[in-house]
């Protein structure tokens, strides 16, 4: 190090841990920077009162009641998506098929809901579709893993491109099932009967869907925490072959972490499509399979952090869907502030574990810390 | 002393104010405020159509109003509703079919609220006195447009550029349904009232917007030797491809002479003022909304837009002039039954599916006086059959 030569203006070093506090320290930091640098966007761009913009985002979440419970379906939604997700990305393999497992999910509920209507009683019909959509979700997650383990494919490009032959599966179903003749489209299923609708519980149509989430997000805890399976994809994840050495079979556990995950994602889909949009879109899913992968790398895999994470961004979304309505903005304006503070979020989440060297003061710490 | 007998003066004219308020039962206009839902924003023309008008009929009328764009056809939309609802809006208004079912379920919780639906077909039997449909027999439009399209393609046949016998024309639709087939079907027999030679080939896309597809398949209707595409999909996809290849384009949804200065001879467009202002009106009136209502070239709601005398065809003003008046005065159909025929044989009977039941069953018979009544029965189009001399090249999906 002491030998002179040409260095770059700086480089980058792993941290030693942080304490928690200013872990936080730099978090709040960056949210700050970010919504100032949003504050001054707003201003030169729009002209509008940045107070007001923030307030709408806020009122977004916040504004009323029914505000409050329809960000708790969205986060719900999102949790479920991103803790089923979790256990692969533990195991360090790369489920970004989790739109795809949901969407597939939806199809099998709503094949339920079309084919059974007048064939079983209401609960039948929703046990049914229950079982379908988890089937369905877990052999899309099963076939990428299987691959995987067989013959070691890329899993990455499989469950990216199992997420389009499902979304494609789907418009076909779409076109198949679809009312009136040529529309593409499906409308509310059993709007009159109600049949395969999952029940409102204490008289709040979303509350059912938090309380599934909450249960999921418990049992996934304890799951990654406390339970051999959790352990044994987390070595897989550490190091293959330790996981060989200690006798892991690392086949059969890629295998059943999958279908573990798929079979959430069948849970996410029934969900939609049984309990809150009753119906079959190519787009119900919404993006949250892709959102999920950040949600769960913000939390670091953690299922409590995750429902944090989960809100932050739903947060987000509905604030600035809210503020392009409220501000008479286009909602691309929003996405641009959206995409701004989740830069800077993951940019503290960078510098919590990094830090740059310049090239002066190199020579003093960069040696002490590594 | 004086100052309270102001108060006085004030609170009286401000209670009787109120008493013929709630006379009339109608609302004050600072009361009536209305809420927009719109599946995209003002990149599609058709969006854009229905958000100009708002802000237009809103405007005229001095009333509140707050429009939320980009909703998709799901439970966002019924959401949307009840939060504007909550918001303190007194009429909602939504512009995509794939959202009818969702303002049906908010309609259901509000019934306080007035909710209306274009191109919906449940109001007239769902039950709801609060949920209305609306559309304007835009088939008479697209019949006009179709003259300006005739005229092109007769100067073509006129100046030895194409024979009669090549007088093919393309459509770019988006679903094979019945909206969309009426719509092709009149713009065609439009086509047919100068040219009787002409044939017309369709292609789908399966979308209501999407710039590529809707480009690929002006591109391959151009590619078939279709010397004229028109359009009903909400991009400027088939525009901007006829520009790209000098095909001539007739248009939808409003002028789109910039996409295709060169190419652009004129478009048909529903123009939602006058339903908005009439059920703002209705509203402040304490009036009933028509529970399913349709709007026409009389009261303004089909419009052409300015012909675009660079690209037409000499004459084509007064050709869509002549046959306007035709329409208004009632000489001339549309669906005239001998202007076309369905495999050979002119129709004399047909069973349309009017009231929408879970099986679609048709249930109204809609040919009568010689004539396919159009958006008489409904204001949502249910023409749907195909037709001879146009091939459907695929289904869309």
């Amino acid at each position: 190090m002491s030998k002179p030569e040409k260095k770059p203006l700086f480089h980058i070093v792993k941290r030693a841990p942080m304490p928690w506090w200013k872990a936080w320290l730099y978090r709040g930091l960056s949210i700050v920077l970010a919504m100032i640098l949003c504050a001054v966007i707003s201003l030169i761009m729009t002209g509008q009162n940045p107070v007001q913009i923030f307030t709408s985002i806020f009122n977004g979440t916040f504004g009323s009641p029914r505000k409050m419970w329809a960000t708790g379906q969205n986060v719900a939604m999102l949790l479920v998506i991103s803790l089923a997700v979790t256990p692969a990305f533990q195991m360090r393999f790369w489920n970004i098929g989790g739109e795809g497992q949901a969407l597939m999910g939806c199809l099998a509920s709503a094949a339920c809901m079309i084919t059974l209507k007048s064939v079983l009683p209401n609960w039948a019909v929703i046990c049914a579709m229950l079982a379908a959509s988890i089937i369905a979700g877990a052999v899309w997650g099963l076939i990428p893993a299987f691959f995987k383990a067989k013959w070691n494919t890329n899993e990455t490009l499989f469950t990216l491109m199992m997420n389009y032959i499902a979304t494609q599966l789907v418009a076909f179903f779409c076109v198949f099932w679809e009312s009136p003749k040529g529309s593409g489209n499906i409308g509310v299923i059993n709007q009159s009967s109600n049949i395969g609708w999952l029940p409102v519980v204490g008289g709040q149509k979303y509350l059912l869907s938090i309380l599934i989430a909450a249960v999921l997000c418990t049992g996934m805890y304890f799951y990654l925490r406390f339970s051999k399976h959790g352990y044994e994809l987390t070595v897989v994840g550490e190091s293959e072959k330790t996981a060989r050495y200690v006798g892991i079979k690392v086949d059969r556990v890629i295998m059943r972490t999958m279908i573990l995950s798929g079979a959430m994602c069948g849970i996410a889909g029934f969900m939609l499509t049984g309990g809150t949009d009753h119906t079959l879109t190519t787009t119900l899913v919404d993006g949250r399979g892709f959102t999920a992968v950040m949600v769960s790398w913000l939390a670091k895999f953690n299922p409590v952090w995750m429902i944090l994470a989960s809100f932050l961004l739903v947060f987000l979304d509905r604030g600035a869907s809210e503020m392009a309505q409220k501000c008479k903005l286009n909602s691309s304006f929003a996405d641009i502030l959206t995409g701004i503070i989740l830069f800077f979020i993951i940019g503290g989440e960078f510098f919590i574990n990094y830090r740059l060297c310049m090239r002066h003061s190199e020579t003093k710490e960069g040696i002490a810390h590594v | 002393m004086s100052m309270k007998k102001l108060i006085a003066l004030l609170a009286v004219c401000v209670m009787c104010l109120f008493c013929v308020s709630a006379l009339a039962d109608g609302m004050a206009k600072e009361d009536v405020k209305v809420g927009f839902i719109f599946l995209h924003d003002e990149n599609s023309t058709y969006d854009l159509n229905f958000l100009r008008a708002a802000k237009e009929a809103c405007e005229n009328l001095g009333v509140e109003y707050e429009i939320v764009t980009n909703v998709p056809e799901g439970q966002e939309c019924y959401n949307k509703a009840v939060e504007l609802c909550d918001g303190g809006c007194t009429i909602i208004f939504a512009d995509s079919f794939g959202h009818e079912d969702y303002m049906i379920e908010a309609a259901k919780e509000f019934p306080e609220v007035q909710f209306c639906h274009a191109t919906g077909t449940k109001a007239h039997t769902v039950g709801l006195p609060n949920y209305h449909n609306a559309f304007a027999s835009i088939y008479e439009g697209r019949f006009l447009a179709g003259i300006a399209a005739g005229m092109k393609v007769k100067e073509m046949i006129d100046s030895g550029k194409i024979t009669e016998a090549e007088a093919k024309i393309g459509y770019v639709g988006a679903y094979p349904y019945a909206e969309v087939v009426s719509g092709y079907t009149s713009f065609f027999l439009g086509v047919r009232h100068v040219v009787p030679s002409a044939t017309m080939e369709v292609t789908f896309t399966g979308s209501w917007y999407d710039q590529a597809l809707e480009t690929e398949g002006a591109q391959k209707l151009i590619n078939d030797g279709c010397v004229l595409i028109s359009q009903h999909a909400d991009s400027l996809g088939a525009p901007s491809a006829c520009e790209a290849a000098g095909i001539p384009n007739v248009s939808y949804n409003g002028s789109t002479i910039d996409a295709g200065p060169n190419t652009f001879i004129v478009s048909s467009r529903i123009n939602w003022v006058p339903y908005m202002e009439y059920m703002i009106t209705c509203v402040l009136n304490g009036e009933a909304i028509a529970a399913d209502w349709t709007g026409n070239l009389a009261a303004g709601s089909v419009e052409l837009t300015d012909v675009n005398a660079a690209v037409a065809a000499p004459g084509t003003a007064e050709a869509i002039a002549e046959a306007k008046a035709a329409l208004e005065d009632g000489s001339l159909k549309v669906f005239d039954v001998s202007a076309f025929t369905v495999n050979g044989a002119a129709l004399d009977s047909y069973l349309a599916d009017v009231d929408t039941d879970e099986n679609y069953t048709p249930d109204t018979e809609v040919i009568s006086d010689g004539y396919f009544h159009e958006s008489e029965f409904r204001s949502a189009p249910y023409f749907d059959i195909q037709i001879d001399g146009i091939t459907l090249l695929d289904t869309g999906a």
